[in-house]
């Protein structure tokens, strides 16, 4: 008897502190965690509108749209997030469009777990780069090898799979936006 | 004189005579998964000796109050308390850091050296000792974590720590930083070690 009463009251006590400094900790850790993340989404969208100088957070039916800015206040640009699976797991984009919507300005990948050397090559500059001004209309378009048209990129050798969730989630992401708009 | 000499034996046995990884094989599955850059080989070895040195002291110090039918399940609420901890700092001042180890940090909660050491050294010695034993198998760990992670990194993407080593000419060898190349490597190591250890008792003998 005196035993069990002696289990309950340790596991009882450990239990009490560890979940007391635990909340301590969270309470230490949780802005600063969410500044981090604010502080990525800030420089991602910087990044994917050249242009831009400052940003204004808008939202559209459930979506959050990152409006660039100039200097004198102008729009600029639109940024916003797209996200879908590749080769191994998640990748979640930062996509960047001209104040049209026709043409992307550039693309950051902001997280993704695609294979060392081959696939995660998508978060390389002469990938990335390959955004900058891509036509969007009537879609953007894989291929393998040089490209022709001005909606096209060029797939990474060797991680065909991880370029084409790219392009995939890029497709998705801008109809949902463009849709949005139209019917405003 | 002797107190302190126990105590410099606890620490020194961590670092190569029982070395977590490369003599008692435990915690395998981080020093696969993560050591494909020396920094996070480094960042994960620091993480798992700071559990192992909170934990070892708390549980030596209150060793005599657990009752033993429950001593595991509190050892693991102890172990998965500081690894919150860890985690969480890590995810407030090292998001980049953080972001490279993924899951793993979580995953120290049941990782068996740290369980191991409980049950084997520090539920039976005081905390000093405890201290000691933590530190050194904490250090081996990450000694051999940063090792390996040097070695695949070095082969794998040229550089060691992010500074690049080996030129352009150099082809890297794109294996050693992918799961096979973890293999690989700790294979190599653990085979170096058997054949120096071995040789070592022989020429003793003789």
């Amino acid at each position: 008897m005196r035993k069990s009463v002696q289990m309950v009251l340790v596991l009882s006590i450990v239990g009490i502190v560890s979940g007391g400094a635990l909340v301590g900790v969270y309470r230490y850790a949780q802005p600063r965690i969410e500044e981090n993340k604010k502080r990525e989404i800030r420089q991602a969208i910087f990044k994917v509108i050249p242009e831009a100088k400052s940003y204004e957070i808008i939202t559209k039916d459930g979506r959050l749209i990152y409006k660039g800015l100039d200097s004198s206040g102008n729009l600029v640009g639109y940024a916003f997030l797209g996200e879908g699976a590749g080769y191994q797991g998640k990748i979640e984009i930062m996509i960047g469009m001209d104040s049209v919507l026709d043409k992307t300005t550039g693309i950051q990948i902001l997280e993704s777990i695609e294979t060392p050397g081959l696939g995660a090559k998508i978060t390389s500059e002469p990938f990335r780069d390959q955004f900058r001004e891509l036509l969007i209309l009537p879609f953007i378009e894989l291929v393998k090898g040089k490209t022709k048209e001005s909606n096209q990129i060029q797939a990474i050798t060797g991680a065909t799979i991880s370029s084409q969730a790219v392009v995939d989630i890029l497709n998705k992401t801008i109809k949902e936006v463009r849709e949005r708009w139209k019917n405003k | 004189m002797m107190r302190s000499y126990r105590i410099y034996a606890e620490f020194i046995k961590g670092l190569w005579k029982q070395n977590p990884v490369l003599v008692q094989l435990l915690g395998m599955c981080p020093t696969l998964a993560i050591t494909n850059s020396a920094i996070n080989g480094f960042s994960m070895g620091m993480a798992v000796t700071f559990v192992l040195v909170c934990s070892g002291i708390v549980i030596s110090s209150f060793r005599k109050l657990i009752p033993r039918e429950v001593r595991i399940a509190t050892f693991t609420i102890i172990i998965a308390s500081f690894v919150t901890v860890i985690d969480y700092i890590m995810k407030a001042n090292f998001p980049a850091i953080s972001k490279a180890l993924g899951p793993y940090v979580p995953l120290i909660v049941v990782n068996c050296i740290i369980l191991g050491r409980q049950e084997a050294f520090t539920s039976k010695n005081p905390p000093l000792a405890s201290l000691a034993d933590a530190l050194g198998m904490g250090l081996g760990f990450t000694g051999t974590l940063i090792i390996l992670g040097s070695i695949r990194e070095l082969l794998g993407s040229g550089s060691i720590f992010g500074y690049q080593v080996l030129g352009s000419s150099f082809t890297p060898w794109v294996i050693m930083i992918l799961p096979p190349g973890a293999f690989l490597t700790l294979g190599i190591l653990i085979g170096l070690i058997n054949v120096l250890s071995h040789s070592k008792i022989v020429t003793r003998r003789g």
